[in-house]
Order: C-alpha cells, then sequence, then structure tokens
C-alpha cells in the first residue's frame, strides 16, 4: 500500500512537471472536415500561423465530414471535452446561433482579447450569414463557395456540341443534355449538394422564399415553402432526366465529382470550390459557366453561400481566447485569405483578398474563377437570397434528399415529394422551436 | 436428475451473484433508466437547456410514417439476414461434417469472415457495389443490369442484407457443426441400415437433435439483426435511399447522434427496449417448447 502511494504521488508530481513545461506554450485545439487537397492547405495555414509566433500553438484534427464535425463537436461539449475552435457547416449556423451560452461570439472574444477585428472587411454576402439580425458578428467565416456548373469541353466536343455554346438556361441544359444522350455519352448530368443546389440555391437564385420568414433569418417560427411551381417545374425536370437515363445520381454529397473528375460526366453542378480537386485531377479541358436558371422568372438574383465558419466554444481560460482570437485574426489577413482563394475555388472571403487576387492577374490566367464571386455580388441581396437560417437544417437536408431520391427513381412526383419535404421538414422546424424557446 | 446445492447463510450467495447484479446494473438497468428518464424531455442538442414534455416524443414518434416503415424494414431485414445466414450455415456445416480430407482446412477458411467487423465488412461489400469503381457493379453493367444502391431501395436492401449474412454465415456454421459432430453416428448408422434415405435422416433424425442449437442460433441471430448490423448499414447506405434500409437501431443512431435529438432517440430506445422483451418471451415461451433438449 506504501509502494502504491508513493508510486501515485510521483505520477502526480511528474505531470504537474510536464504540465508547466508545456505551459510556456498556450495550445489550442481545432476541429475540422477538411481531407485531401484541402487538408493539405489548411495544414499549411495552421504550420504557418505555429511558426509566426511563439506563444501559441494550433492544434487540428479532422473529424470526419461536416456533419460528423459538427456531431463530434457538440458530443464532445456535452462531455466537457470540447476543442477551442470548431468548424461548423453553414447549415448548422442556426443551430449554433440558438445555443446561446455554448460559444463565445465572434465580436466579444476580439474585443476581450484586444485584437483588431473588422467585420466590415468581410464581403457581406457572406459575413450576413453569420451575423445576428442586430448586426453582430458571431462567427468566423472560413471557407464560402457557391453553386456552379462545370463544362468537360472534350466530352461536349464528342457529343457534337460547341463546347462554348450557351449554357446559361435550364432549357439550353436541357437540349445539351438531349444531343450528348444521342450521341452515346453515359452521363451526360450529375450534380453534388442536391438540396443545396437545386433547392436552396435555386430559391435565392430565382428570388423566390425557401422558407418563410426571410428564409428564418427573422423568426424560429418559420415554415419550409420549397413547394412553388417553379420549384415543383425544376426537380421534375430533374426527375425527367434521370428516368431518361441523361442525368445520374451518384449520392448525396459530392459523390458525383469523382464522376467528373474521371471524365464521365458531361455537365456537373458543384460547388466552385471544386475548382481544388478538378484542376488537379482532370485530363480534359474543363470550363467554369455560371448556374442555369429558368427564363421568365426574376433569375438570375444572386446565389448564396455554402461551406462552413469557425466557432469559437465557450468554457475555456482567458489564455486560450486569446490565442483563439490570435489565430481567428491570423486567418482573416489578405495574403493569408488571397492564396486560399486561388488554390481552393473558395470565395475571397474579404474584400482585401478579392481585390488582391483580381490586381495579381489571376482570373485573366484561370478563366472562369471569378464567376463565383460574380454570382453571389451580382443583385442587391433580396428577402429570399440572403441565405438560410433554419435550425435542425442537417435533418432536413436529409429529408429533402430521401424525398428528391424518390423522384429520381421515379416513385414520387416531384409535387408529392416536396409537398412531404415541406410537411415533415416543418415538424422537424416546430421541434426545434420548442427546444429553442 | 437434477442437482441441487444448499448455502448456508446469505453472503455467500450474495456475493458470488454481485459481479453480475453489478454488472447488469451498470451496464443495462442504469442505462435503461436513463433512456425512460430522457424520453420524457426534449432537450437542446448542446444540453444546455431541457423541457418536460411527458409522452410528446412517443406521440411524435408515432405519427411519423417513416418511424412505422422502419418497423416493417426491421422485420424484413431481420429475417432475411437470420434465415439466409443460418441456411447457408447449416449447409455449409453440413457438407463439411461429411469431409474426410482436409476438413481443418475448410473449417477455418469458413469461420475466416466472422474475423471481420461489421464496419469493415460494410465497406469491403460497398467497394465491390460501388457505382464508381466496383467490380460487382461493372459486372453486373456489362450483363445489362442497372445497378445503383444509391438511388433503388430494394438494390440496397440486398446489399445490406448480404453484407451482414456475410461475416453471420461462419459463425452460424461453426455452431452447427459443432452440433452435427456432437450427434452420435451410431444412431445416423441404425437408421441407414434400417434403409433411410440421406434425406429422411437429416428430417427425421439431425434437425431434431440440432433443435436445441438452432433455437440458440435463432435467438442470437435476431438479436444480432436488430443491434449489430449497425456497422454494415451506416457504412453501406447511412440508411437510404429514402430510409429503405433504415431499421429501428439505425434510427436510434440517427436521430440521436447524428441528428442531435436525444429526446426522439430516448424515446425509440424504449420502444425498441420493450419489443425485443416481447420478442424474447415470445421466442421462450412458444419456439422452445418445439425444443428437443
Amino acid at each position: 500500500m506504501k509502494h502504491f502511494k508513493a508510486i501515485i504521488a510521483s505520477i502526480a508530481l511528474f505531470v504537474m512537471f510536464a504540465g508547466t513545461a508545456v505551459q510556456a506554450k498556450v495550445e489550442i485545439q481545432w476541429w475540422h472536415a477538411f481531407g485531401g487537397r484541402l487538408g493539405e492547405l489548411l495544414d499549411e495555414q495552421v504550420n504557418k500561423f505555429n511558426a509566426s509566433q511563439d506563444k501559441y500553438t494550433v492544434v487540428h484534427t479532422r473529424k470526419g465530414n461536416y456533419s460528423e464535425t459538427l456531431n463530434a463537436g457538440i458530443a464532445a461539449f456535452r462531455a466537457g471535452q470540447h476543442p477551442n475552435i470548431l468548424m461548423v457547416f453553414e447549415v448548422g449556423t442556426a443551430s449554433l446561433m440558438a445555443a446561446k451560452g455554448a460559444y463565445v461570439p465572434m465580436y466579444q472574444l476580439m474585443k476581450d482579447a484586444g485584437q483588431r477585428f473588422n467585420p466590415k472587411g468581410f464581403v457581406s454576402a457572406v459575413s450576413g450569414y453569420y451575423t445576428t439580425t442586430d448586426g453582430k458578428m458571431l462567427s468566423m467565416p472560413y471557407n464560402s463557395s457557391t453553386p456552379v456548373l462545370w463544362v468537360n469541353k472534350d466530352l461536349m466536343k464528342k457529343a457534337g456540341l460547341d463546347p462554348e455554346m450557351d449554357l446559361s438556361t435550364w432549357k439550353k441544359v436541357g437540349n445539351a443534355l438531349d444531343a450528348a444522350k444521342a450521341k452515346g455519352i453515359d452521363m451526360p448530368f450529375c450534380t453534388c449538394w442536391h438540396s443545396w443546389v437545386h433547392l436552396e440555391n435555386f430559391s435565392a437564385y430565382h428570388n423566390i422564399p425557401f422558407a418563410t420568414k426571410s428564409n428564418g433569418f427573422a423568426g424560429l417560427d418559420t415554415e419550409l415553402s420549397f413547394n412553388s411551381p417553379v420549384h415543383i417545374k425544376h426537380i421534375q425536370t430533374l426527375g425527367k432526366w434521370a428516368q431518361e437515363g441523361k442525368f445520374k445520381y451518384m449520392g448525396r454529397r459530392n459523390e458525383a465529382g469523382k464522376n467528373f473528375r474521371a471524365g464521365e460526366c458531361m455537365l456537373m453542378t458543384e460547388s466552385s470550390a471544386g475548382y481544388a480537386g478538378i484542376k488537379k485531377q482532370a485530363k480534359f479541358e474543363f470550363g467554369i459557366r455560371h448556374l442555369p436558371y429558368y427564363g421568365g422568372t426574376e433569375a438570375p438574383q444572386n446565389t448564396i453561400i455554402g461551406g462552413s465558419s469557425l466557432w469559437a466554444l465557450s468554457g475555456k481560460s482567458k489564455e486560450e481566447n486569446k490565442a483563439t482570437a490570435a489565430f481567428l485574426a491570423f486567418l482573416s489577413k489578405t495574403d493569408i485569405q488571397a492564396k486560399w482563394h486561388q488554390d481552393t475555388g473558395y470565395l475571397g472571403v474579404t474584400t482585401a483578398a478579392a481585390k488582391k487576387t483580381k490586381s495579381s492577374g489571376f482570373y485573366k490566367a484561370n478563366p472562369g474563377t471569378d464567376l463565383a464571386g460574380i454570382q453571389m455580388m451580382r443583385n442587391k441581396v433580396t428577402q429570399n437570397s440572403k441565405g438560410l437560417r433554419l435550425g435542425s437544417f442537417d435533418q432536413i437536408r436529409g429529408i429533402i434528399d430521401e424525398e428528391m431520391e424518390g423522384v429520381y427513381s421515379g416513385k414520387k412526383t416531384a409535387q408529392v415529394a416536396l409537398d412531404s419535404a415541406v410537411r415533415r421538414g416543418n415538424v422537424l422546424l416546430r421541434r426545434f422551436e420548442r427546444a429553442n424557446k | 436428475m437434477e442437482k441441487r446445492v444448499f448455502f448456508k447463510g446469505w453472503w455467500l450467495p450474495a456475493l458470488l451473484v454481485a459481479p453480475q447484479l453489478l454488472i447488469s446494473f451498470v451496464f443495462f438497468f442504469y442505462p435503461s433508466g436513463q433512456a425512460i428518464w430522457n424520453s420524457l424531455f426534449l432537450p437542446d442538442p448542446f444540453g444546455l437547456k431541457t423541457e418536460f414534455v411527458g409522452l410528446d416524443n412517443f406521440r411524435f414518434l408515432l405519427s411519423d410514417p417513416y418511424y412505422l416503415a422502419s418497423f416493417k424494414t426491421t422485420v424484413i431485414f431481420s429475417t432475411a439476414v437470420s434465415v439466409s445466414s443460418m441456411a447457408l450455415g447449416l449447409y455449409l456445416a453440413a457438407l463439411a461434417d461429411r469431409l474426410i480430407k482436409g476438413a481443418g482446412v475448410y473449417q477455418t477458411l469458413l469461420i475466416w469472415p466472422y474475423a471481420i467487423a461489421p464496419a469493415i465488412a460494410g465497406v469491403l461489400w460497398l467497394f465491390m457495389f460501388n457505382g464508381n469503381i466496383g467490380l460487382a457493379s461493372y459486372y453486373l453493367k456489362a450483363l445489362g443490369y442497372e445497378w445503383n444502391h444509391t438511388l433503388k431501395g430494394d438494390q440496397a436492401m440486398f446489399l445490406v442484407i448480404l453484407a451482414s449474412s456475410w461475416g453471420r454465415i461462419s459463425y452460424n456454421f461453426l455452431f452447427f457443426l459443432a452440433g452435427l459432430q456432437a450427434i452420435p453416428k451410431s444412431i445416423i448408422e441404425a437408421a441407414a441400415i434400417d434403409g433411410a434415405s440421406f434425406w429422411k435422416r437429416f428430417g427425421t433424425i439431425v434437425i431434431p437433435l440440432l433443435s436445441p442449437i438452432t433455437f440458440f442460433l435463432l435467438v442470437v441471430n435476431i438479436v444480432y439483426a436488430f443491434f449489430d448490423t449497425f456497422g454494415v448499414i451506416h457504412t453501406i447506405t447511412s440508411g437510404g435511399p429514402e430510409q429503405s434500409t433504415t431499421i429501428l437501431v439505425y434510427k436510434v443512431f440517427s436521430d440521436g447522434f447524428v441528428s442531435q435529438d436525444l429526446g426522439s432517440s430516448a424515446a425509440q430506445s424504449v420502444i425498441l427496449l420493450v419489443l425485443v422483451g416481447i420478442l424474447t418471451v415470445i421466442q421462450f415461451k412458444y419456439i422452445e417448447r418445439k425444443v428437443h433438449y
């Protein structure tokens, strides 16, 4: 027994000393969702920060895809084992915002740490997503993209089409797909992120509400409204294309990107951030176009963002919060942002970074990389095109995905599927409203 | 003849059953109690606040047509997994039992898949049937059959049943083989001398003598299909398309850990608890009567 006590005591002493040795540098944790090329670029940013000063160390850990990262963060918060910084994709924004006390708002964090921080420096179409109605910025925009149309020019030629042909409307896209199918092209059209591209962005682009109360910005008592005639027309069109073998469904997230990069798919709707992977892997000539729309509507309005922001979780020491603030301020620096924008295809989230990229001649050298930015900021933002702020939205997206699968497989009409998705989604919105009153 | 041993005093028997009681309490009664308690609340995901809602979580669930559909999915899935893996296990065991040379090699190879964790098995099968790179889907396409389990519910169901049964065949094989080897050869030989054919012998001697093992395997396989196949489903389909492979336990997971709706998830656990309780009672009360020990 005496021995045992001695061992415990020595372990305790060791831990204490080891602890003080490390304390010389404040270490903070960042949980994120980036692997592959994006993961490498993220690692580069962290290394640059760690090398740039000797007070703080940032340790980053990949926790799976966006949803898995958010869930890991929430589960860890319940257990009191959460990281300092959590990457939350735009869909989780409303959940975080409603969880007052789970995070330190960005403006507060920066003020407490005495960091210079200018929320006005961010592109408003991006920062608006993460800012309260009374103008307080709650999280720091990290990666933001918007959907565009990717074109495999080699396959266009094979289909006997002019690779520079007008693809601005879905009708023209439909004609191109007909021609491709007739020439025996196996996968004329594919898409990533169904709900995000074909309902959420579709709504903003056509200036029709995705949900009431300014898409949820104006209150928790919002209701889904993406079963309007224009929505139904579009989803029905996709369903018809799927039945005719012109559109191949590959999965709910960005699975179709693989087919495009492998040169199988002729036209793909995917985030502008598909750029990093396509540029690296595509062995064909590709082009970037604006997202198509329907004529005779209010389109093209503007598209909205997808991507993530970084949240400083609460319950951390003052020192650690200071480190977090320093790191986030570092990330918003112009050269870091400009490099990130050029490497990945994500938007330059600060105006300075966008300006710098333009003056460096990057857009001229890489045609199409400026389209995402233009498409997002082409018009004055309306109630319908500000973005979405809906609770339990990851779950609602799951419902939308399910219902859309029903349309693609020919089991349901677009009307039935979208009505059902709205009804089921509203149940979850009411549940969220109740849990967050 | 039953042998009964009686203890004098109470502390020794209490001490002997204490570990089992402790384990039951820590791993069963405590979590079940927690689940029942939590099923009455509606917490926010971060656990910052919670509201007592009585039976609202249950009302919410039972009015959800997809939850009700999940019962049917579970029945189809569990039946298919149990029946197919047991039938194949028995078939292979009957063949292996008749082997004279190299029995050890065959047996080892047949048991092998059991060593693979369900999630890994799921990934393996997913690879073969992947729409982009899968060999199986490639050859099916060459034969003119369009394989896309991300869109077609019946194909997705087939794939998760296949992947779940695969490792299970080994397990069932092992028990059936042991059971077959425990049947005295003399009984079978006597029947053979009386002129009973192979099928006659199998049906009237082997099957009844295997019934304790079959019953055990039935219970274990159903429990497996209900609870342990979760890894396979998560890796292959995540319950889709259109929830066509969402079995009850997967819904508990996805509502609880993916959607962070812990109230609903707890309520589902309670329903599942009751359901499995009823199922076990039925099995022991009605099916076990037909078992000859």
